[in-house]
C-alpha cells in the first residue's frame, strides 16, 4: 500500500512509474526473447579458456591452492583488523601469504584469462605500493627539489591515457635492455600498471597524510623518535587506515583497467573473449559473449566493492 | 636559510634522476642509431600514404579541409586531434546532461526511478569501458539492418552505415520566439506572466512568418542519405560509450555533492519561510556546486582521456592515427612522445580552467 502510494501518489509520480514500468517491460521481454533464442554454448564449450586462458591442465591444482591461500591471507588480515571473528589472525595470514607466494602461478607468460586480469592488477598494485607512498611523501617534502620530481612523475602519469603508457612501455622496453634479451609482453604491461597505479596511488595517501592533523607529527618527536620512526609508527598506519576504502575503489578500477593489454594482444579475459569471437564457428555471437564477460566483471566488481564496505566498517572510518 | 644538508640531499636525488633519465635516453639512441633509424621527428612532413574515415585536416591556404592520403603525417596526427576534440566536447557535454537526469533519478521520491537510477550506475561502473564500447559497437551497432532495410526513428535512419540525424535550421518564426523569450525575461519575477509572453511570441511568429524551428530529416535513397547530418557507427559507438559511462560517474559526483550540503542548510532554509524548491535552487544548489566542481573536473578529464579507446572500434582519433603512423613510418617512439604530449597539454589545460573557475566559486573565509 504504502509503496503504491510512493509510486502513484501525485499525477506527476504516477505518469513517471507508468513510463518507467513500460520501459522495464519492454527491456524486459526483449532480453527474454534474445535470451531464449542465443547460442549460450559459446560460453559454455569456452569457459576453462575465459577463466585460466591457456594454462597447461597440469597447473589447475596450483592455481587452485594458490587462490585458496589467498582468502586465508585476506581472512587472516581481515580477522587481524577486527572486521571478521576468527582464530589466530596474524599466524592465519602470514601462513596464507607464504603459501600464496609460493604457489603463485610462475612465469607471468602462463597466466591468462580472468586469472590473468586478477594477478595482473594484483601484482601491479603490490609493485606500486612502496613507490606510491614514497611519491605520496615527496610531493609534501620541504625541499622544493623532491617535491617538483613527485609532481612532475604524478601529474605527467595521470596527464596521459592508460593506453599510451601501455604503447610506451610496449616501444621503449626493449630499447634498455640488453641486446637478445626479450620481456615478455605480459611483463611490460606490468611496467605500465606499476607506474599507473603508483602515481593514482601517490594521491590517494596524499590525502590519507593530509588527514593526520599536524599535532600527531609533533607528539611523535616531543616523544624523542627519529623523522623515520615518526612516520613508520605514527604517520603511516593512521594515514593508511584513513585511505583503505579509497586504495579499494582503486584496486577495482585498475582491475578493469586490465581490459586495455586486450588491445596489444595479451590474452586476459577480454583478450580470450576476442579470441573466441575471432573463431569462424562464433561469427556473430558478439552479444553472448559479452553478456557472459559483463557479468564476470559485474561479480568480481561487485564482490571486491562489498569487502571495501566490510572493511569500512571494521575500520569504524567515518564513526569514530 | 636553507642547511647544507639539505642542499646536498637535494642535489644527490637530483643527480640520480637525471643520470638516469639521460642514461636510458642516451641507451635508446644508440640502439636506434645503430638499427639504423635514429631519433628524429623529420618523419612528420614526410607523405603519409593512408586515408582516414572521417576527419578535417588544417592545410596552409585551404583552411580546414578532410585528410588525403597525400598529407603528412602531421596533418594526420592533426585530424586525429581534431576527431578527440570532437567527440571529447560533445561527450562533455552529453555526459553532464545524463549524468544530471540519473542523480535525479537517485534522489528522487519514486522508488522505481531510485532503484533503475541505482542499478544502472552499479552496471556502468562496474564494468570496463572498453568492454562496454565494444558491446556498442559490434553488438548494438554493427547489427542494425543493411542500408536497404533501414530502420526509421523519428526521423532518424539507423543503419549500419550508423545514425543520420535530421537537420535542424532556423525557421523565420525564430524571430517571434526571440521576443517572446525577450519579453519573459523582463516578466521573469512573474512565472506565469513569461510563459504566457514566451507562448504569445511564438504563437504570433508562427502565424506571421512560419514555423520557428524547421526538421530537414534524411531521405533514404538506393546509394545512401540525402541531407541529414550522418553519424559514424564508428563515432556513434564511442560517443555513446563515453556519455553512458562517465554520466554514471558524474552522477554520483551530483548525488554526493547535493548529499554533503549539511541537513541544517535545508531546516534553514525552511525555517526562514522558503519552499522546497527555492529552498533548493537558493540554498542548497549553489552549495553543492562549489562541492562538485573538482570531481567533476576529474570525470571530464577522465572523459578526454578514454577517448583513446576509439582505437579499439576504429574511430580515427588522436591514439589510432598515432597508431597507424607508427606503422606505417616505424617511429613509434617518437610518435608516441609527441601524442603523449599533446593529451598532457589538453589535460593540464582542462585542470587550469577548473581550477580558475574553482577559485572563483570557492568560499572565501572573512576573517
Amino acid at each position: 500500500m504504502r509503496l503504491l502510494k510512493a509510486l502513484f501518489g501525485t499525477p506527476g509520480n504516477a505518469l513517471v512509474s507508468l513510463l518507467l514500468l513500460a520501459f522495464l517491460g519492454w527491456l524486459g521481454q526483449a532480453l527474454l526473447l534474445w535470451g531464449l533464442r542465443a547460442e549460450w554454448r559459446v560460453v559454455g564449450e569456452n569457459l576453462p579458456y575465459f577463466f585460466v586462458g591457456q594454462l597447461p591442465k597440469e597447473h589447475l591444482p596450483r592455481v587452485g591452492g594458490f587462490l585458496l591461500f589467498l582468502a586465508l591471507a585476506l581472512l587472516g588480515w581481515l580477522g587481524s583488523l577486527r572486521v571478521v571473528r576468527v582464530p589466530r589472525p596474524r599466524l592465519l595470514s602470514l601462513l596464507g601469504l607464504l603459501g600464496s607466494l609460493f604457489l603463485l602461478p610462475w612465469p607471468p607468460t602462463l597466466w591468462g584469462g580472468l586469472l590473468l586480469s586478477f594477478l595482473l592488477s594484483g601484482v601491479a598494485m603490490l609493485l606500486a605500493f612502496p613507490l606510491g607512498v614514497a611519491l605520496a611523501f615527496g610531493r609534501q617534502a620541504r625541499l622544493p627539489v623532491l617535491r617538483l620530481i613527485a609532481i612532475a612523475f604524478i601529474e605527467g602519469v595521470r596527464g596521459v591515457p592508460l593506453v599510451s603508457l601501455l604503447f610506451l612501455a610496449f616501444v621503449t622496453v626493449p630499447l634498455f635492455l640488453p641486446e637478445g634479451v626479450r620481456l615478455p609482453q605480459v611483463v611490460r604491461a606490468l611496467v605500465a600498471f606499476t607506474l599507473f597505479a603508483a602515481a593514482y596511488l601517490a594521491e590517494n595517501v596524499r590525502g590519507g597524510l593530509q588527514a593526520v592533523p599536524k599535532g600527531q607529527w609533533e607528539a611523535a618527536f616531543s616523544l624523542g623518535l627519529t623523522p623515520f620512526q615518526a612516520v613508520r609508527y605514527v604517520i603511516l598506519p593512521q594515514a593508511l587506515r584513513a585511505v583503505v576504502p579509497a586504495l579499494v575503489g582503486q584496486y577495482i578500477a585498475l582491475f578493469k583497467d586490465t581490459s586495455l593489454v586486450a588491445l596489444i594482444g595479451i590474452l586476459d579475459l577480454m583478450g580470450v573473449a576476442r579470441a573466441v569471437l575471432a573463431n569462424p564457428q562464433n561469427v556473430g555471437l558478439e552479444r553472448e559473449v559479452y553478456l557472459f564477460l559483463a557479468l564476470v566483471y559485474l561479480l568480481v566488481s561487485g564482490s571486491f566493492s562489498y569487502l571495501g564496505r566490510l572493511l569500512e566498517r571494521g575500520l569504524g572510518l567515518g564513526v569514530r | 636559510m636553507p642547511r647544507a644538508k639539505d642542499l646536498l640531499l637535494q642535489a644527490v636525488v637530483l643527480g640520480l634522476v637525471a643520470w638516469g633519465l639521460l642514461s636510458l635516453l642516451a641507451e635508446a639512441r644508440s640502439r636506434m642509431a645503430a638499427q639504423g633509424i635514429p631519433f628524429s621527428f623529420a618523419f612528420l612532413s614526410q607523405e603519409a600514404g593512408f586515408s582516414l574515415s572521417e576527419g578535417l585536416t588544417y592545410a596552409p591556404g585551404e583552411g580546414l579541409r578532410p585528410f588525403f592520403p597525400s598529407d603528412t603525417y602531421l596533418q594526420a596526427l592533426l585530424a586525429g586531434f581534431l576527431n578527440t576534440l570532437k567527440v571529447a566536447l560533445l561527450g562533455i557535454f552529453l555526459a553532464t546532461f545524463l549524468g544530471l537526469l540519473v542523480a535525479a533519478g537517485r534522489l528522487s521520491a519514486n522508488p522505481l526511478a531510485r532503484a533503475l537510477a541505482a542499478g544502472y550506475v552499479e552496471v556502468i561502473r562496474n564494468t570496463p569501458l572498453l568492454l562496454q564500447l565494444f558491446v556498442w559497437y559490434f553488438a548494438v551497432l554493427l547489427k542494425l539492418p543493411s542500408w536497404e532495410n533501414a530502420l526509421s526513428w523519428g526521423g532518424v535512419l539507423l543503419s549500419q552505415r550508423g545514425l543520420v540525424l535530421p537537420q535542424v535550421g532556423l525557421g523565420g518564426g525564430v524571430l517571434g520566439l526571440a521576443l517572446g523569450l525577450f519579453a519573459g525575461f523582463f516578466l521573469r519575477k512573474r512565472p506565469l506572466w513569461a510563459l504566457g509572453a514566451l507562448f504569445l511570441g511564438v504563437f504570433l511568429g508562427w502565424v506571421l512568418w512560419g514555423p520557428p524551428l524547421v526538421f530537414a530529416p534524411p531521405q533514404k535513397e538506393a546509394f545512401g542519405p540525402r541531407g541529414g547530418l550522418l553519424l559514424s557507427p564508428e563515432f556513434a559507438a564511442l560517443l555513446f560509450g563515453l556519455v553512458v559511462y562517465t554520466a554514471a560517474f558524474i552522477a554520483e559526483v551530483f548525488r554526493g555533492a547535493i548529499l554533503a550540503v549539511p541537513r541544517g542548510q535545508w531546516e534553514a532554509a525552511y525555517a526562514l519561510g522558503l519552499e522546497g524548491r527555492d529552498a533548493f535552487r537558493l540554498i542548497v544548489l549553489p552549495q553543492a556546486v562549489r562541492i562538485a566542481v573538482p570531481p567533476l573536473a576529474n570525470q571530464y578529464l577522465n572523459l578526454a582521456k578514454n577517448t583513446s579507446l576509439g582505437v579499439a572500434v576504429g574511430y580515427p582519433d588522436l591514439f589510432s592515427v598515432y597508431g597507424t603512423v607508427a606503422n606505417q613510418s616505424g617511429r613509434s617512439l617518437e610518435a608516441i612522445l609527441l601524442v603523449m604530449a599533446v593529451y598532457l597539454t589538453l589535460s593540464l589545460g582542462i585542470s587550469a580552467a577548473v581550477n580558475t573557475y574553482n577559485r572563483r566559486v570557492a568560499l572565501r573565509w572573512r576573517l
